[in-house]
């Protein structure tokens, strides 16, 4: 059978059209394309109905063992991964949702008075954003956090005219070479690039080491910004006060990172602690894990800097008839009008990720936010409790943590003791020296395990990881 | 006038049983929650006692409503929306076609969507599986030797392929002198904005006479610049929706100066199975997943920009990269000595990918071959049904989308395409592209750029250009009707200069 | 107000200038045409108080919903004085182009250089030009 379900066309419309453009086939109409520019030879890929289709991904699905169970944990390992991607609960009603094709078969509403279901939805989104992150202006998303650090830096490089950035303590390896590779982009050597970039090391209590940053910036002129995960990648909530005067004193800006932005439930946001940009990753809030993306990158900074903001930005408004509406604003600041001289080279949004993750904290609430975080966190210190009661196991760093922490496995590898837990089903967590973290993760300490916490576990889940480390640790 | 039909008596199908909802933070009242959390389990812990000054002072002001409210909001607000299963979106360089439901079920799927990325490689060989074999079909469909899939999105894919052009020329010792990229001026925004991001400095080409690049002009530029042309970044078919002729010239030239060529695959709708880009002189082009393969919107992301690339570029692809062993084992590639790095977390946004595959298998070569003939008719049919009401930017032939101008509109009865484009809204259609190509690209005029896809039966073609037809008779008789809408939308004309002098970006309790 | 005074010299890119009364100091702004070109203003970006201008070079910008236009410079000179309410009123632009909506003040460093601007009968032909292509 011929006639596909997705292409209308049977042959007599086909026939009809021709007639009406006035061609006499279909291969007509190409018939301009030079026969050195067309395809040699058909194309070699086999179609397949819905069924054999369901079947091949099936098997292709059936082929993982995802960290995640869809209802219940059957066939989901039991997870304490995180290390930049922490996932949380996300309750039925909000796939349910988005699964309405006014959401998900929608486009970008540059047409505000079709679009103003996104356009209230984003707005919505902007404020939640400016009110976990602490901050007064948040934009309509970017792609993930890693990214969205990256162009925080290059934001802080024009606001500040400056082009040099110190990263300070634990920052997640793989945000540091996602920055990297933009810095590059503009450093024409790398001589120049490595020259743009310093790193200050982190103290005995895991966290950055303010009296090594400030020798640093004394040291170093033309920095635009510090950046500081928060929590850092070992877990450790950092002193951003500190941090941010000793920026500020220099005449940078303070840029924070931070991969589980539910830690602003419990602990001070950015921006009451001198940020001047925040970003963090909001995919463990907003849907499954789905093997890392699609993501979607917060992004909130002071007032002021708010015409140097990269992505797209809603406005509340009002239209002829003096009716609320919302509307895109300011985008001249943005590529499809500023071409060369945009802020940024960003298109979309991440729509509809930003869309699960504002139905999501819409359920949660005010209430529920502070609830998950404080389950977290109670989870997280009786895990961290019996872990370092375990004999050979230790707590490297003393600093508080909010739900991730690095602990020191006895016989001092742990990539050998996640593969061992892996076997029987138990993901222990992500080993610092793991390779799939990338290049730089080689060179982080082979007994550290990061271990993430989350309300999904249960005490007996966590004395159980416990049970088992002691027991397959040599 | 009746609110149902046109002063010419075309009736208007459209009607509205709409609710609005208030922001939902004006929703609710203190305390309510539409939250489901587990009870604790362990002793509770005090943030203050472990964080003293550091603990959070006071909570995030987010809603405070049950699930019943949050339910109604969201659902009364996505009927604000227009969108694809409600009707055509003619938007020209989208490709808004239908996006198929059983890739959302596809996605879905445990064995996907439960995947943390981190999770050791050999418990989740299915995924890389299906990363290998989406790469392999891209290569097949583009006629390039590997691709990325890392790049989140178009303009993503675009600074991907900018950044490994700099690292070809910066490798070969050329970097320095090798600052410059010819675009043509009727790119779309994000194409000198990729470049100036990475240090180029962009030369514009003008568009000849015909809407197409010519040879000459990009002789002339190449020779103005001696050993300084990086690249050229073009888009085949051009936003004109015409197929760039020359290509095969054009690649020559630039290839001859040194420099490699870049297409926006942006438009890839018009080429599957008649033109594999790799094989046709290009070396890098990114491909938008949300736009050919289907990949849903989602009111603007995720997308999807995977990037193909020729032998030239293959040493810098982004890391890491998905390899298959002679035993049928997958693993993630770290080392790779000439890499450009990474531009984001984790490896793309694998929820895409796996729609985008099941897109292309439940196709087939076949099918896609068809899929870019039936958006090339449907767009030719518009074009020979409007054209005598509206002219043409350029004679050329058409591909998949048609570019039509408001200069005849404009001069007789001073209707505009932002006009036209707000009277579609009362016939129920969203409006094509209107503030691209640019004017210095139309001879000064306003665009319609119309770009149907394949996916839109006939009957939907005939009722839109009936639609458009309708207005331009309506403009002669009685100019203020499209001057003045829409008159059947909740909203209408929102002040866009209020929200740009006095920005109000987040809800206030006021 | 007239369209286009007949007292102010003007360019070609839509810039006018005003001759002060010490014959070196010119105060300069954009046209009605421009303005109605752009629509309305949201954004006007000017440099500061002793920077140096230098003619037929961007000065800044002044951006409307949809479009950001630069501005040239029609002399050469320091910037003297810069009308910053401007930067949180841009529709003063709108409003009155040529008193309240103007942009900086320059001391020439040749006066004679204003000489080379078009005068009223000049510029209105010049638009009238541009209308007929």
């Amino acid at each position: 059978m011929t006639q596909h379900r997705y292409l209308p066309h049977t042959d007599d419309d086909v026939a009809r059209m021709l007639g009406v453009v006035g061609k006499p086939t279909v291969e007509a109409l190409f018939s301009h394309i030079p026969e050195r520019l067309r395809a040699k030879r058909p194309l070699e890929i086999e179609a397949l109905d819905e069924g054999a289709l369901l079947a091949h991904l099936g098997m292709l699905g059936a082929r993982s063992q995802p960290a995640i169970g869809a209802v219940s944990r059957d066939g989901a390992a039991l997870s304490f991964l995180g290390a930049g991607l922490v996932p949380h609960t996300i309750p039925t009603a909000v796939d349910m949702l988005l699964q309405r094709s006014e959401w998900y078969t929608s486009y970008t509403p540059y047409q505000p008075e079709v679009s103003q279901g996104t356009l209230q939805a984003i707005f919505e989104f902007q404020t939640m954003v400016s009110e976990i992150l602490g901050l007064p202006v948040a934009n309509a998303s970017m792609y993930d956090g890693a990214s969205a650090t990256a162009e925080a830096v290059l934001m802080a490089e024009r606001v500040t005219g400056r082009r040099r950035v110190v990263f300070a303590g634990a920052v997640h390896p793989q945000y540091v070479e996602t920055m990297r590779t933009y810095l590059s982009a503009e450093a024409a050597t790398a001589e120049q690039l490595a020259d743009v970039e310093r790193h200050v090391g982190i103290g005995a209590d895991g966290r950055a080491d303010a009296a090594a940053l400030e020798k640093a910036l004394a040291s170093i002129d033309d920095v635009a910004c510090v950046v500081v995960q928060q929590p850092n990648f070992f877990g450790v909530v950092e002193d951003v006060a500190r941090l941010a005067k000793l920026a500020h004193d220099r005449g940078a800006l303070l840029v924070t990172a931070t991969a589980e932005p539910v830690a602003f439930g419990v602990i001070a946001p950015p921006g009451a602690t001198g940020a001047d940009v925040a970003v963090a990753e909001g995919i463990g809030l907003a849907i499954p894990p789905t093997c890392g993306g699609p993501g979607v990158g917060l992004f909130a900074a002071r007032a002021d800097l708010v015409r140097q903001l990269p992505g797209r930005l809603v406005g509340e408004t009002v239209d002829k008839d003096g009716r609320r509406g919302y509307v895109l604003t300011l985008a001249t600041r943005e590529q499809h009008i500023r071409r060369e001289k945009a802020t940024s080279n960003i298109c979309t949004n991440q729509g509809l990720i930003a869309l699960a993750f504002t139905i999501h904290m819409s359920l949660l609430g005010k209430r529920g936010f502070t609830e998950m975080a404080r389950l977290c966190l109670a989870k997280t210190e009786y895990l961290k409790g019996k872990l370092a009661a375990l004999p050979g196991f230790a707590l490297p760093f003393a600093g508080p943590t909010f739900n991730e922490f690095a602990v020191r496995v006895r016989g001092g590898d742990a990539v050998r003791v996640v593969e061992k837990l892996a076997e029987e089903g138990i993901f222990a967590g992500v080993p610092a020296a793991a390779p799939v973290l990338g290049n730089a993760s080689s060179k982080n300490d082979r007994d550290l395990l990061l271990v993430a916490v989350t309300e999904r576990h249960s005490r007996a889940d966590l004395d159980r990881l416990a049970a088992r480390l002691d027991e397959v640790a040599r | 006038m009746s609110d149902r039909t046109t002063k010419t008596g075309t009736p208007i199908e459209t009607r509205h049983l709409l609710h609005s909802s208030r922001p939902i933070f004006e929703q609710g009242a203190p305390g309510r929650s539409g939250a489901s959390l587990p009870p604790l389990d362990v002793p509770s812990v005090d943030p203050a006692a472990l964080f003293g000054d550091g603990a959070r002072a006071t909570a995030a002001a987010l809603p405070e409503v049950s699930e019943v409210e949050v339910t109604r909001h969201f659902t009364r607000l996505s009927r604000w929306n227009y969108a694809i299963d409600l009707g055509l979106y003619p938007l020209g360089s989208c490709t808004m076609k239908y996006n198929p439901k059983v890739n959302e079920r596809a996605a879905r799927l445990p064995g996907f969507a439960g995947l943390h990325p981190l999770q050791p490689p050999s418990t989740m060989q299915g995924a890389l599986e299906l990363m290998w074999r989406l790469e392999k079909c891209l290569c097949e469909l583009g006629g390039f030797k590997r691709v990325t899939l890392q790049p989140a999105a178009g303009a993503h894919g675009e600074l991907a392929g900018v950044m490994m052009i700099r690292a070809y020329h910066a490798h070969r010792g050329d970097g320095a002198k090798r600052t410059k990229i010819l675009i043509p001026d009727s790119a779309h925004g994000t194409n000198p904005a990729t470049c100036t991001a990475n240090g180029f400095q962009v030369l514009t080409l003008k568009t000849g006479a015909d809407g197409l690049l010519s040879p000459p002009a990009v002789k002339e530029a190449i020779a103005a610049h001696p050993g300084e042309i990086a690249g050229i970044m073009i888009t085949n078919p051009s936003t004109l929706g015409v197929f760039e002729e020359h290509l095969g010239e054009i690649a020559d030239l630039v290839h001859e100066a040194g420099g490699l060529v870049y297409m926006d695959g942006a438009n890839f709708n018009a080429l599957l199975g008649k033109v594999r880009p790799g094989e046709a002189g290009v070396d890098v082009m990114h491909i938008n997943l949300h736009k050919t393969f289907t990949t849903p919107h989602g009111g603007g992301g995720p997308g999807s920009g995977a990037v193909g690339v020729g032998a030239a570029l293959e040493p810098f692809l982004p890391t890491p990269t998905v390899e298959r062993d002679d035993s049928g084992h997958y693993r993630l590639e770290f080392n790779r000595p000439t890499t450009i790095g990474r531009l984001r977390s984790f490896y793309g946004n694998f929820g895409m990918f796996v729609r985008a595959y099941a897109y292309i298998r439940e196709m087939g070569g076949a099918g896609l071959t068809k899929v870019t003939e039936m958006a090339v008719l449907n767009a030719n049919y518009i074009r020979a049904r409007l054209v005598e009401h509206y002219p043409l930017a350029y004679d050329k032939p058409s591909m998949h989308e048609v570019v039509f101008t408001d200069k005849r509109l404009k001069k007789e009865t001073g209707v505009q395409t932002l006009d036209v484009a707000k009277r579609l809204m009362d016939f129920g259609y969203h409006p094509p592209t209107i503030y691209f190509p640019l004017p210095a690209v139309t001879g000064g005029a306003g665009a319609l750029m119309i770009e149907p896809t394949e996916t839109e039966p006939p009957e939907t073609l005939d009722a839109f250009c009936d639609a458009m037809i309708a207005i331009a008779d309506e403009a002669h008789k009685d100019p203020d009707v499209a001057k003045n809408a829409p008159h059947q939308t909740a909203l209408r004309r929102l002040d866009e200069t209020r929200a740009a002098r006095t920005p109000k970006l987040r809800w206030t309790r006021e | 107000m007239d369209d286009y005074p007949n007292e102010l010299r003007y360019t070609k890119e839509h810039e006018w200038a005003r001759l002060e009364a010490d014959g070196k100091t010119v105060t300069i702004g954009i046209t009605k045409f421009a303005v109605e070109s752009l629509g309305d203003i949201t954004q006007v970006d000017l440099p500061s108080e002793g920077e140096e201008v230098r003619k037929d070079a961007v000065f800044g910008t002044v951006e409307s919903v949809k479009a950001v236009s630069d501005l040239f410079a029609p002399v050469t000179g320091k910037v003297t004085k810069v009308n910053s309410p401007l930067r949180d009123s841009p529709e003063y632009v709108n409003e009155d182009c040529y008193d309240e909506g103007w942009m900086i003040q320059v001391e020439m460093k040749d006066p004679g250089e204003l000489s080379a601007l078009m005068d009223q009968p000049a510029y209105t032909k010049y638009l009238k030009e541009q209308d007929e292509k």
